[in-house]
């Protein structure tokens, strides 16, 4: 073994929030009434779009979860000694990217660097240039005459990958359906293009083309340019930008793990036990709520920041160091979120403890933790279930706000927020180094964007009536699915 | 109705005070004076004189709760606890690390933060509930979806990417306004659009669709269709009917910021270089001022529960059948 796997703290988490998710999917494809409202998420035509595009960020986000640290180059001498460098399968996958390190600024597939520097010519003058990219477009001899074809070349072969993987993938996948469904091949493929079957098949494939159209010709090109340019100090912008995904998959989900204990026990348990109980959990969640959460946070960040200052040795790596903050940072982010999901459980209990199954419940002497557990809590799970996913999009965007007040993220751990902090002081730059603002919002857009419409397929299939805010699920009332709003693309 | 106020502020004192105690854990207990000494003098090269006498400067050399050393009443009032935490019960808010007194700095920085705050709450609010009304109105049409979508959208957008785009087109594309900066008076006019302007448009998709939701929660009641049956025009049902029945659900989300318009936003004003209470706040995280954090934590929880407080008295002013006992 030349690795060292590491597990650092937020991977292990993600691994658990993982199994808990297989879990609940193996738990959820057995029971026919779970299954029903997944059903219609899959068939919403805006559900299967997006969730095409968020399985691309997770399956990146998880590929960069997966930390060892590699041998160093033995010095002679017994044992091993390993790089103080955590790496991921990801970097492993993009070590092109990664390794090709400018020297700064440069411009979106450029040959040269985007400032000037002085360089002598072989005959003892100094002049003024643009100097060549050590990496990108190096293999070119003359720039400015070869540089458009050898793009355009690249980006055919891509889009040319693109359609034959595109072709093989969903060839491989009509197959199998035209033989479990026992018709002919062509067939099943005209139903599934036609869009008439049950589940909007044509949707995902339109979208895995178009993220393979986009997706092929840049991993191409990444290879001999630097697609997205590079920052101030010439790490490629496509590389950190890929890298942020993680970052932002861990504040959106790792923050809900953290909370959902909390709002789901106070929750049930002040809306079940009522008096005293439901008194002193309502004191409780006033009074986190009242304090400006921004605030919270800050506070919170600066003092395990001082903390963190105060013992270095309770970190290995720069990473370790880095990855305990932004597990600290979803703590911060989970105490002051789950006051809003707590009172929506209260509110839920409170009517459900009235129904007349509870009561017979109650009155035949079923105890109160197996009334919780069989009667509350499925009640009560499709709340809990479009709150983590209605949140998600929210703390992947508070991220970019709160790194850039300096609460956010490790400074060393790449993320949107540190990538467009970074990028905001060359705003002056003339002219204006605009690659890294535009990836990073770019990406964060793709990511809160589907984030944001699977999030109401998956509100609108749970439940339609629900809203937000506890103030309607207390006026309890019947609302169709408002109209229009379920076409959205 | 007086009675009603009464009690909720009494209500309201709890809670201070589970704020305070929340706070003097965090700033105390959980991170002692000594480790902020260290903070801000530096890791290296710090003796404990120095840390000493930082501690003396600010008044941190006291014990925390119970001073045996002291005489009388000065047992307990002489400890961080009385005279960090206890005081700002009366809005003493002390000395900030530079020296300069918090409170006469808020009363400053308040102008600033409101000039910005209030046009945004306002137009906000107007721009937001218009164009709900006009998306509730052509519901189930193509304007109606591509207005969800537009706004779906727009939420998806990073509230940086307004100000950093606003601040690009406008200012130094365009060159219609300054960048950044702040003057008083109506010479000040000319910094405040782009602010305003920013904070409107990004709040415009989350917005817009929020009210729309109401307005089309409002639209299936029964009194809608009877309206409908009457005869009335669908105009006339819109401004007459649901706008008036959707008060209360505006008002819920509105009336309670409105205090808190007094701290202004944080990212706007210190990325348009506005001296208010946003940008205060900020430079005090970035400089780890731990004394402002710590009034600016109590003054939001104290702006908080009033506006909790006149959205209960706001109700009784749009629904005459709800009343404060």
């Amino acid at each position: 073994m030349d690795i060292q796997p590491v597990i650092l703290w937020t991977d292990a988490l993600l691994a658990l929030l993982v199994s808990a998710a297989s879990a609940y999917a193996w738990r959820v494809g057995r029971k026919e009434h779970l299954k029903a409202p997944w059903k219609k998420v899959i068939r919403s035509r805006r559900g299967m779009v997006s969730m095409v595009i968020l399985a691309v960020f997770v399956t990146i986000g998880l590929l960069d979860s997966l930390h060892y640290r590699p041998v160093l180059k033995q010095v002679g001498g017994p044992g091993r000694v390993y790089s103080v460098e955590v790496l991921s399968l990801l970097d492993r996958l993009l070590s092109p990217l990664r390794l090709h390190v400018e020297k700064t600024y440069s411009a979106p597939l450029a040959a040269h660097l985007f400032a000037k520097e002085t360089v002598e010519t072989p005959e003892g003058r100094q002049i003024r240039i643009f100097p060549r990219l050590v990496w990108g477009g190096a293999h070119l001899h003359q720039p400015e005459t070869e540089k458009t074809k050898d793009i355009l070349g690249r980006i055919g072969i891509g889009l040319v990958a693109a359609l034959l993987i595109w072709g093989a993938v969903g060839g491989i996948f009509l197959r199998v359906v035209s033989w479990k469904r026992r018709e002919p091949f062509l067939v099943s493929a005209k139903t599934l293009f036609s869009g008439k079957g049950e589940i909007p098949w044509q949707a995902a494939f339109w979208t895995f083309l178009a993220l393979l159209l986009v997706g092929i010709p840049i991993g191409v090109l990444s290879q001999k340019y630097h697609v997205f340019g590079t920052d101030k100090v010439g790490q490629d912008v496509l590389y950190l930008a890929l890298k942020s995904i993680r970052t932002g998959l861990v504040i959106g989900t790792l923050t809900t793990l953290v909370m959902l204990p909390l709002a789901v026990i106070l929750g049930i348990m002040a809306g079940y036990y009522r008096g005293w109980v439901d008194d002193l959990i309502q004191y409780l969640y006033t009074t986190l709520n009242s304090i400006p959460a921004v605030l919270l946070i800050a506070a919170a960040v600066l003092l395990t920041q001082v903390q963190m200052e105060a013992r270095p040795e309770w970190f290995d790596t720069v990473t370790s160091r880095a990855d305990f903050r932004l597990l600290f940072l979803c703590l911060i982010l989970g105490m002051t979120s789950w006051t809003g999901l707590c009172r929506l459980l209260r509110g839920e209990t409170l009517k459900l403890r009235e129904m007349e199954y509870i009561q017979a419940a109650l009155s035949l002497g079923v105890p109160d933790r197996r009334i919780i557990f069989r009667h509350i809590l499925p009640n009560v799970m499709h709340i809990i279930l479009i709150a983590v996913v209605m949140d998600f999009s929210g703390l992947v965007l508070a991220e970019a706000v709160l790194s850039y007040v300096g609460v956010g993220v490790d400074p060393s751990m790449i993320s949107f927020g540190t990538m467009i902090n970074a990028a905001r002081l060359e705003m002056a730059r003339e002219p204006m180094v605009w690659w890294s603002l535009a990836s990073a919002f770019g990406f964060m857009f793709l990511l809160v964007l589907s984030a944001n419409i699977f999030s109401d397929a998956v509100r609108d299939a749970f439940d339609p009536r629900l809203k937000t805010r506890s103030f309607y699920i207390l006026r309890k009332k019947k609302r169709p699915q408002p109209a229009g709003e379920g076409e959205t693309p | 109705m007086v009675n009603y106020i009464l009690r909720r502020i009494l209500y309201a004192v709890p809670i201070l005070i589970g704020v305070n105690i929340l706070t003097f854990a965090l700033f105390f207990v959980v991170n002692t004076p000594e480790d902020m000494a260290r903070a801000h003098l530096g890791v290296k090269r710090v003796t404990p004189e120095a840390i000493l006498k930082w501690k003396q400067e600010r008044g941190y050399d006291l014990p925390l709760f119970y001073n045996g050393g002291a005489r009388g009443l000065e047992k307990i009032t002489r400890t961080i606890f009385f005279q960090k935490s206890v005081k700002l019960f009366v809005f003493q808010f002390g000395q900030a690390d530079d020296g300069r007194d918090i409170s006469r700095e808020i009363r400053t920085r308040m102008g600033p933060s409101l000039a910005i705050a209030v046009p945004v709450f306002l137009l906000g609010l107007f721009c937001y509930i218009s164009l709900a009304l006009i998306l509730a109105f052509f519901r189930a049409t193509y304007l109606d979806l591509w207005g969800v979508v537009v706004c779906v959208a727009l939420m998806s957008i990073s509230g940086l990417f307004y100000i950093i785009g606003g601040q690009y087109l406008l200012s130094k594309l365009w060159n219609l306004v300054p960048i950044s900066g702040f003057a008083s008076g109506p010479d000040g006019l000319r910094f405040l659009i782009l602010p305003v302007l920013v904070g409107v448009v990004g709040g415009l998709g989350a917005g817009t669709r929020w009210y729309r939701t109401i307005f089309l929660e409002e639209m299936d009641k029964e009194y809608v269709r009877t309206a409908r049956a009457k005869g009335l025009t669908e105009g006339r049902i819109l401004f007459r009917h649901i706008l008036k029945n959707a008060m209360i659900p505006i008002l819920t989300g509105a009336v309670v910021v409105i205090p808190s318009l007094f701290l202004g936003s944080l990212i706007t004003e210190s990325f348009f270089g506005i001296p208010g209470l946003g940008s205060y706040t900020i430079d005090a995280i970035q400089s780890q001022d731990f004394a402002i954090v710590r009034a600016m934590v109590f003054l939001g929880s104290v702006l908080y529960i009033i506006g909790l407080i006149l959205t209960d008295l706001s109700y009784t002013l749009v629904d005459p059948r709800i009343r404060l006992e």
